[in-house]
């Protein structure tokens, strides 16, 4: 509990007024912990640290930390974090999306910046939920799932955002829920520490909206749903496509080096100053 | 000084290098793409970042993400480029992001004349993005304009921490003509920093001129950067009290300073008609007064390089001194309304609109002046 006070006081905005704007019960404030958690043991100064968000109840986790601290347009969070990773390679930056976000509005951004493989560590928190807008259906919803949006139904069925993401290019990529937290602590930790675009899809309760449409009503329910519908990437490699059926793999899934854009313009630089 | 011979997009590239812009992100789209093309080429010799985004939205995004690092920063665009970066103009102007937008105009609505000119995104430049907010907008007739005009935008940007427009057409962009780069002449400026500690620094206070100090990412004053309405400190408020001040000083600190953005050349400014002109159309419209003193017609000629916040007071002057205004404009008359506006029935106000996606020449405006002569 001291270190819990401690970390608080080292990174949280004193002058933010609390509380939070998250439902009691929300799968954000726990990536939130894990997130201050995994800094605090990389030990970044407070300066080199910028954290961007798109829109949505997860990107409203940079107002509350005190780092620089960008909160932009709906699903174009990368792109301002990449010019900064440009302008600036010596800073970390960290990207904060929800599900929607990312792979809807933001997808083509999401696609282009693991393609560069620019430095940049990623988190989607995927509730599989339009939650500040009232529980519509998301790019990660289950096909069949009644939703504001999907009253008789959700025709579509859900993105893969991590398989899509690797496919992309991205030099890391893994998966995680907030039941699941050794496992988030040390895919955040990788993340911070990988040298390229990294992604970590953090699976974490919508409450008040996506915990109605699965007929779950208390958080501790919906983090049990979490424990029972996950298989570890390891275990998952041995089983058949029905066995994972409505299965949601986690772990890491996929780790490899890729030269960055940062480091291919260094090239350029070099090639440039030849001439 | 140096004279060289360019093209307006390759002074553009000459003006925004010449002001410090060290970063561009862009996406290809005629007819501005020679701008991306040289900043490929350019930006990596000085020691600036270059990136291809993957749509105009893109773009922008990008180039806030690093001016707010610190870096003078621009994309260029045209057409339905510019309708993509509408979302992101709104989120420099609101969380206050110094950048220049440099917007090389084509026939529209929607793909229109990718290759052929046009103005008529004039409204669009002021309005294209949602919510009430404040906006520079220049207007280039020619290539070495168009240096002068980018040095001048990333100086406006700067100062008032606002985006800027750059407004040019593909007449003005693909025109090879003589430039002489007069750069030593030009003051360059930078954005204002604070003067106080960290503690004590309000990223989005008013500091008495109504700008506060931007200082950059990384530099120890942490603070947040929101498109919401927000406090002096940055985080996101619905208090009326404190959304009321906010853009009321965002909208003041450009309009209180409006005497400094009255940019303009006069041709025969006491004459009894005036034209009023901007871009490529100006350059037709001075011909075609010669043409029309020479026939006897006593014409003058307005040419306006700032179009908004619009010259009111200017304009009005000129249109207390003269019976009948002329406004040739590539488009159903967009600054013609605004010169109307501040008429207020005056004068006998003219226009003559082409939106075929050829130039206005000179005689085209000769005629038009003749009919307006009793």
């Amino acid at each position: 509990m001291k270190h819990k006070e401690h970390l608080i006081r080292k990174y949280l905005r004193p002058s933010k007024k609390m509380p939070t704007i998250w439902c009691a019960g929300c799968g954000i404030g726990i990536f939130m912990h894990a997130l201050v958690r995994a800094i605090d043991r990389a030990g970044y100064g407070k300066d080199d640290v910028v954290m961007v968000s798109g829109s949505g109840c997860s990107s409203r986790i940079p107002i509350y930390l005190d780092f620089n601290t960008l909160h932009t347009t709906h699903g174009r969070a990368l792109t301002f974090a990449t010019g900064i990773k440009l302008a600036k390679p010596r800073l970390k930056v960290i990207t904060i999306m929800g599900d929607g976000d990312a792979i809807a509005i933001g997808g083509n951004h999401l696609i282009h910046a693991a393609k560069r493989n620019i430095e940049i560590a990623a988190f989607v928190i995927n509730n599989q939920v339009y939650g500040m807008t009232g529980g519509q259906c998301s790019p990660t919803t289950a096909h069949g799932t009644r939703t504001t949006s999907s009253p008789y139904g959700n025709l579509e069925s859900a993105f893969d955002i991590s398989r899509v993401v690797e496919a992309a290019g991205a030099a890391m990529v893994g998966r995680a829920t907030v039941y699941h937290t050794p496992l988030l602590d040390r895919l955040i930790d990788m993340a911070l520490h990988k040298k390229g675009f990294a992604l970590v899809e953090v699976i974490a309760q919508c409450v008040t909206y996506s915990g109605r449409w699965l007929g779950l009503t208390s958080p501790a329910d919906m983090m049990q749903w979490q424990r029972d519908n996950c298989v570890r990437v390891e275990r998952a490699q041995g089983l058949s496509e029905e066995e994972l059926a409505g299965k949601i793999v986690i772990g890491v899934l996929t780790n490899r080096e890729r030269p960055t854009y940062n480091d291919e313009y260094r090239k350029l630089f070099a090639e440039v100053s030849k001439i | 000084m140096e004279t060289l011979l360019l093209e307006g997009n390759e002074a553009c590239v000459r003006g925004a290098l010449a002001a410090g812009c060290r970063f561009y992100a862009g996406y290809p789209i005629t007819p501005s793409t020679e701008i991306m093309e040289m900043m490929a080429r350019e930006l990596p010799k000085v020691g600036g970042m270059f990136i291809q985004m993957e749509d105009e939205s893109a773009s922008l995004g990008a180039v806030m993400g690093a001016s707010l690092a610190g870096l003078k920063a621009m994309p260029a665009t045209s057409g339905p480029g510019f309708s993509v970066m509408q979302e992101h103009i709104g989120f420099a102007s609101m969380a206050e992001v110094p950048c220049v937008i440099a917007h090389v105009m084509r026939g529209g609505p929607s793909t229109g004349l990718p290759t052929q000119p046009s103005q008529a995104d004039v409204m669009q430049a002021a309005w294209g993005t949602h919510g009430d907010h404040p906006i520079i907008v220049l207007a280039a007739s020619s290539a070495y304009e168009t240096y002068e005009l980018t040095i001048k935008a990333f100086n406006l940007a700067e100062r008032y921490r606002t985006p800027v427009i750059l407004l040019s057409d593909a007449v003005v962009a693909h025109t090879r003509e003589a430039v002489t780069l007069v750069q030593a002449d030009m003051e360059i400026e930078e954005r204002p920093q604070p003067t106080v500690s960290p503690e004590e620094f309000l990223a989005y206070g008013d500091p008495g001129n109504g700008v506060p100090p931007m200082p950059p990412f990384g530099e120890g004053y942490r603070y947040h950067v929101t498109g919401l309405c927000h406090d002096v400190r940055g985080f996101p408020t619905t208090r009326s009290d404190e959304v009321d001040f906010l853009l009321r000083r965002l909208l003041s600190k450009i309009s209180r300073d409006s005497d400094r953005l009255q940019w303009f050349d006069c041709w025969h400014e006491n004459s009894e008609t005036m034209v009023i002109a901007y871009g490529c159309v100006a350059r037709a419209a001075l011909r075609a007064v010669r043409e029309a003193r020479d026939k006897g017609l006593d014409v003058g000629l307005m040419k306006l390089k700032v179009l908004w916040p619009f010259m009111s007071t200017t304009v009005s002057n000129v249109l207390e001194n003269c019976r009948r205004v002329l406004v040739p404009e590539m488009n159903f008359g967009q600054v013609s309304r605004e010169v109307e506006r501040v008429n207020q029935g005056r004068c006998e106000i003219f226009t003559l609109n082409k939106v075929d996606g050829t130039a206005i020449t000179p005689p085209e405006i000769v005629r038009k002046l003749e009919e307006m002569h009793p």
